[in-house]
């Protein structure tokens, strides 16, 4: 049996929600990057589902970069959250207020 | 048993994305968050991206999220404590979110008939169909993100080394 593809794209779009209210309510910085990469997630999975509806490959190809630039995203970021705990001392966003320390 | 995979999957992404908003410690929002790919990857191939699927996997579940637990046990990170501050995001959040979601949600329902069903195996796009786009036509943008790669790396080195 088949799945309607509007199943995927309102599961991407619940996804993509999901991680702007996330960003939204969360408090601690690596949850907050975490829900970055659900967002990215979600907006994947709509490049595939459209992938598969008009029968190319630049939609995986997309996907592809994404990941690529995901996974470069995820370094540079964890090692901010790094230096940023290493003079702050804390993970809480509320508290990293000020540009210079 | 297509639809019956789609909505098995498609619950466990939706329950690890909602378990991820729910659970105040990061280590337990890092592993919903495993969960969620995961179950993606098997939601690609049943769209036919199976070097995505695979990808998904290796590069997403297992190399970023390494990472991100990885620096969770590295700085300790403990349960968050509510301030002020998610108070405001609640009133400003909750509103705007549900808004943005029924507006793509009505969108796609309004369009579902242009759309169709996705069958399973009417379109399959093997790794050596990905590869021919992406070392032929694309080739250059290919070699740009490994730059991009580099560049990184170099970045998280500077960043996270000790300063003196």
């Amino acid at each position: 049996m088949a799945v309607p593809m509007v199943c995927y794209l309102v599961l991407s779009a619940a996804l993509f929600s999901i991680g702007i209210f996330a960003f939204l309510i969360k408090r601690n910085i690596i949850t907050i990057f975490m829900s970055i990469e659900l967002m990215l997630n979600g907006v994947n999975l709509a490049f595939v589902a459209f992938a598969n509806h008009w029968h190319q490959v630049s939609g995986q190809i997309f996907v592809f970069f994404v990941m690529v630039v995901a996974a470069a995203e995820a370094a540079v970021g964890l090692a901010i959250i790094i230096s940023l705990f290493r003079s702050r001392n804390t993970l809480n966003v509320d508290q990293i207020n000020l540009m210079k320390l | 048993m297509n639809l019956a995979i789609f909505i098995l999957f498609g619950l466990l992404c939706l329950g690890g994305a909602l378990n991820l908003l729910l659970q105040r410690h990061p280590i337990n929002s890092a592993l919903s968050l495993i969960v969620v790919m995961s179950s993606l990857s098997v939601l690609y191939l049943l769209l036919g991206a199976e070097f995505l699927a695979v990808a998904q996997i290796i590069v997403y579940s297992g190399a970023i999220m390494v990472l991100f637990v990885f620096v969770i046990m590295l700085l300790n990170a403990g349960e968050e404590e509510r301030t002020h501050g998610s108070r405001a995001a609640y009133l400003a959040g909750v509103p705007g979110v549900l808004a943005l979601f029924t507006v793509l949600a009505s969108t796609f329902f309004t369009l579902r008939t242009s759309f169709g069903n996705a069958r399973l195996g009417a379109f399959v796009a093997t790794t050596s169909d990905l590869s021919r786009v992406l070392f032929r036509n694309l080739l250059l943008p290919f070699e740009v993100t490994s730059i991009l790669i580099l560049v990184a790396i170099l970045g998280a080195v500077v960043l996270a080394r000790k300063e003196h």
